[in-house]
């Protein structure tokens, strides 16, 4: 049961430290810097207390305790998430799963790891390519974040297209309910009996328990692997010919798209060898047998020419493979050279919607008067817009958000959603309404109650309060640009 | 190829204010499955055809009570497939009823279940709401993951009405290799060969063969046929369409299971067939037993009368769970024991979306 009566900030910290080596449990304001916001440093709040447990029994105490006196908990891994997910809540404990960073097993005859939450996601791969396996997502963050925050929040990356999801990846999860209760999930075969508890937690943002042990796929790394980049003299051109390679029953490992913008700052960056005049480029990986890759190549490259391409350049080696993809991987810190700031969007429209939701955006961006750089998982539909802006000018930021809204409520309207990976958190809770009805938002409060009735895991993330909605209504302005279609 | 959603909304009204719960049933093709359970009946036949499908997006959306071979046969006419392979059962399983029972076929571990595949849903929960979780889009966070929720719920959360998915090209060719190998070897050699960087799409060990079925572009089946063991098949697809089926001689032969009591609607008891969903390289769990290894050693099936208990202590030692699939007593639970904390979270889930209990009440368990 929940005491209404709850302890002074002194009270807890005594409390903690009977069972939490004091060190590690961080109360004064500059010490907790570092933990007042995730990757999205644009929501910042400092917590009441930053806990590092280092056992199981202390992250079981420590939830009793908070959810005895109805403390606000926020699970955290890396604090790379882009959705302001981690953000503390000001009343509550930053319960950082940091020091849980081992990997327990890796079985390599069953392809399978047991990790900690806190271990990094290349870790993973790191540790299993000594018996040729690796762990299939691969968030661009990957040398960061943690597989924890990975569960959270359902991440992707550049090789999802063909190997899925964190959901497809994962057999098995361990994790504390709100009142620190272990609970096990799924099993070491591919599925379990009954409703797909592993699914629901996964992607469900720290808000219906702590993750405490997560049990992976692993994968055969590819016999070979190769990359084709096509460059485009137009986003449209560009756009049409990632469905076009789809259509021809290819599944390429990775089709990722950078628009000009993208392209020069990348160039600048890496030295990759983009060519500076292309209004778009994609980067086509395809990998499996050697023999597999030479048939799927010499289609990808005839295609893209086909499809109208000014340069189309397979790589010839590991190295140039390298490179292609280092203009990509860089593409985010390459774009912010050439802007104080950027803001990063992560909607998902339908690929044949990619021509038409980047030109409406264009629209916006004059509008706003705000440039747009284009980097993404063009395979699967997955945007990120990333808004280039200046928070030092006063109102600037606001006008950011304002124009990101309108690319999610854009990307709703042609079908899609407002996150494909970067999840909810504080960040997207407003345009939850654009994708959702009040009963569909009341069934996701429904599915909370169910794990956590007092609402203190993670309070304030990921499904909005239904009376939100009403103040949001009144505020909303009517859209400046289009979008109908 | 009607939609019938504004009456299957009037149904759960009056269900509500009956306070009588319903059966919901599809092709009832997996009648056999689950708990057997009382109700009135409510029928998804009506509720079908296929909503879109562009095949450039991979994705197709239909009507829960299309059934599979319809969805399969226009995904056909444009070298798709459903990467899960699921069974068709003489043509009346439906999308529906293949999502609340996870049912994927022998190419599962590779191409995914159909949990893996599918994208969104609408859904009419407890209270006559008909909502729409997850889209039509490969990617997608936002809110919790209802969809996927769904997948082996027997519909304890309401009427799945329309569902979208992602589909894939078919595979340019295929080829089966064969060999005589005990059930030990077999296991080993599957995981063996799932290590490998190589186009396999289904491995399965049954009276005492090992069948290795290879799936992709015509270079990679060639070059593995050249590196691997074993004969080469022909008309291999026989055999994997008869174990997607489960129609092999070991699903039915001798004591094949008695047919469905159609008034009743329920099945009256045959031999029981079990069904152990473990890790891959789990080495015999019971070497006695009349067994069929599928999905490279994760999916195993055995026939005869056991202990369901007994089966569970092995299965947990195979970091697994076992279920009993078809036959045998289907007043008591037929999956896998829950602990108590779990079981409390599932019936304050099931209360969520169905407060009154009306939708399959006890088919998945008990006590839910
Ligand atoms: C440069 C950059 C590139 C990125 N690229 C990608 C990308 O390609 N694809 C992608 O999907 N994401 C990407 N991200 C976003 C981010 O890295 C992912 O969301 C990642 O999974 C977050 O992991 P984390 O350990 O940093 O989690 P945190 O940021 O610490 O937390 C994220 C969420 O998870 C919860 N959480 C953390 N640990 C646990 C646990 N053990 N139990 C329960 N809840 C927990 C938190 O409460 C929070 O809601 C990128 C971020 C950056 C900064």
């Amino acid at each position: 049961m929940t005491e209404k009566s709850s302890l002074t900030k002194a009270e807890l910290v005594t409390l903690l430290s009977t069972f939490i080596d004091p060190n590690l449990i961080i109360a004064d304001q500059e010490t907790q810097r570092p933990y007042e916001c995730d990757g999205l440093s644009m929501y910042c709040q400092m917590p009441l207390l930053v806990v590092l447990p280092e056992t199981l029994d202390q992250v079981q105490g420590l939830l009793k305790i908070c959810h005895q006196y109805g403390i606000p908990v926020v699970p955290r891994g890396a604090g790379t998430g882009l959705c302001a997910g981690a953000m503390p809540d000001k009343n509550g404990v930053v319960l950082s799963l940091a020091k849980f960073n081992q990997i327990l097993d890796i079985d390599p005859v069953a392809r399978m790891a047991r990790v900690e939450p806190g271990v990094r996601n290349l870790a993973i791969s790191e540790a299993a390519a000594e018996f040729g396996l690796y762990y299939g997502p691969d968030p661009s963050s990957q040398i960061a974040c943690t597989l924890g925050g990975n569960v959270a929040e359902n991440s992707g990356g550049v090789h999802c297209l063909k190997y899925g999801l964190t959901v497809h990846n994962i057999l098995k999860i361990k994790m504390f309910t709100v009142e620190g209760k272990l609970i096990s999930l799924g099993c070491e075969g591919l599925d379990s009996a009954g409703m797909d508890l592993v699914a629901l937690i996964t992607g469900s943002e720290g808000l219906l328990g702590v993750v405490t042990e997560i049990t992976v796929k692993l994968l055969p790394i590819p016999e070979k692997a190769q990359v084709v980049m096509a460059a485009f003299d137009s986003v449209q051109k560009a756009g049409d010919a990632v469905g076009q390679i789809i259509a021809q029953g290819i599944i390429p490992a990775g089709l990722e798209m950078m628009d000009g913008h993208a392209i020069r700052a990348a160039e600048d960056f890496a030295k990759a060898g983009y060519p500076l005049d292309a209004e778009a480029l994609l980067l086509c990986e395809v990998d499996g047998t050697k023999e597999e890759v030479h048939e799927h190549i010499e289609q990808v490259e005839l295609a893209f020419q086909q499809l109208g391409a000014f340069e189309v350049r397979v790589s010839q080696n590991e190295a140039e493979r390298a490179l292609l993809w280092k203009g990509r991987k860089s593409a985010f810190p390459a774009v912010g050279r050439i802007s104080p700031d950027y803001y990063c969007m992560d909607g998902t429209i339908p690929r044949g919607q990619l021509a038409y939701v980047l030109t409406e955006m264009q629209k916006l961006s004059e509008y706003y008067g705000l440039r747009v750089a284009n980097v993404f998982h063009a395979g699967d539909g997955n945007l990120h817009p990333l808004i280039l802006f200046d928070a030092n000018i006063p109102g600037e930021f606001e006008k950011t958000e304002e124009f990101g809204a309108r690319i999610l409520e854009l990307c709703v309207k042609v079908g899609g959603c407002i996150t494909g990976e970067h999840g909810v958190g504080v960040e997207k809770i407003r345009q939850m309404h654009s994708q959702f009805s009040e009963q569909e938002l009341a069934q996701f409060h429904a599915i909370k109650d169910a794990f956590d009735s007092a609402g203190t895991l993670n309070p304030g993330k990921g499904v909005p309060l239904l009376r939100h909605c009403q103040e949001y209504r009144t505020l909303e302005k009517p859209a400046p640009s289009g979008g109908n279609h | 190829m009607a939609d019938i959603s504004e009456e299957l909304i009037e149904q759960v009204h009056h269900a509500r204010n009956a306070k009588s719960p319903l059966n919901i049933i599809g092709g009832g093709s997996k009648r056999f499955y689950g708990r057997d359970i009382r109700g009135a009946a409510l029928s998804m036949t009506e509720h079908r055809g296929v909503v879109s499908y562009q095949p450039v997006e991979l994705v197709l959306t239909a009507r829960a009570g299309t059934p599979l071979v319809e969805i399969e046969a226009l995904l056909n006419e444009h070298q798709q497939m459903l990467s899960f392979e699921p069974p068709l059962f003489e043509g009346r399983a439906t999308l529906g009823g293949t999502l609340a029972c996870n049912f994927s076929g022998p190419v599962r571990p590779w191409g995914g279940s159909v949990r893996d595949q599918v994208l969104g849903i609408r859904l009419i929960n407890g209270k006559a709401e008909h909502l729409r979780f997850g889209g039509q889009v490969m990617k997608n966070v936002a809110g919790y993951d209802v969809t996927r929720l769904q997948a082996g719920a027997l519909g304890a959360f309401g009427i799945i009405t329309e569902i979208s998915l992602k589909v894939l090209p078919r595979p340019a060719a295929t080829a089966t290799l064969v060999q005589e190998v005990t059930m030990a070897q077999a296991i080993n050699l599957m995981n063996q060969r799932s290590r490998e960087s190589r186009p396999l799409s289904g491995a399965c060990w049954t009276d005492g063969k090992l069948y290795l079925r290879l799936s992709g572009t015509e270079r990679a089946v060639e070059g593995t046929l050249k590196l691997w063991s074993g004969e080469e098949l022909h008309n291999a697809d026989q055999f994997w369409q008869k174990l997607r089926e489960q129609k092999l001689p070991f699903f039915n032969s001798k004591s094949e299971l008695k047919r469905l009591d159609e008034s009743a609607g329920r099945l009256s008891a045959g031999e029981p067939l079990w069904r152990f969903t473990v890790k891959p390289s789990s080495s015999e769990i019971l070497p006695a037993g009349d067994w069929l290894i599928d999905w490279g050693g994760a999916q195993r099936w055995l026939r005869g009368n056991y202990d369901m208990q007994e089966l569970e202590i092995l299965a947990e030692a195979a970091q697994g769970q076992v279920s009993c699939y078809r036959g045998g007593n289907r007043q008591i639970d037929t999956f896998h024991r829950q602990p108590e904390v779990l079981q409390l979270i599932q019936k304050r889930l099931k209360a969520a979306f169905d407060p009154e209990g009306l939708f399959n009440p006890g088919r998945l368990y008990s006590w839910l």
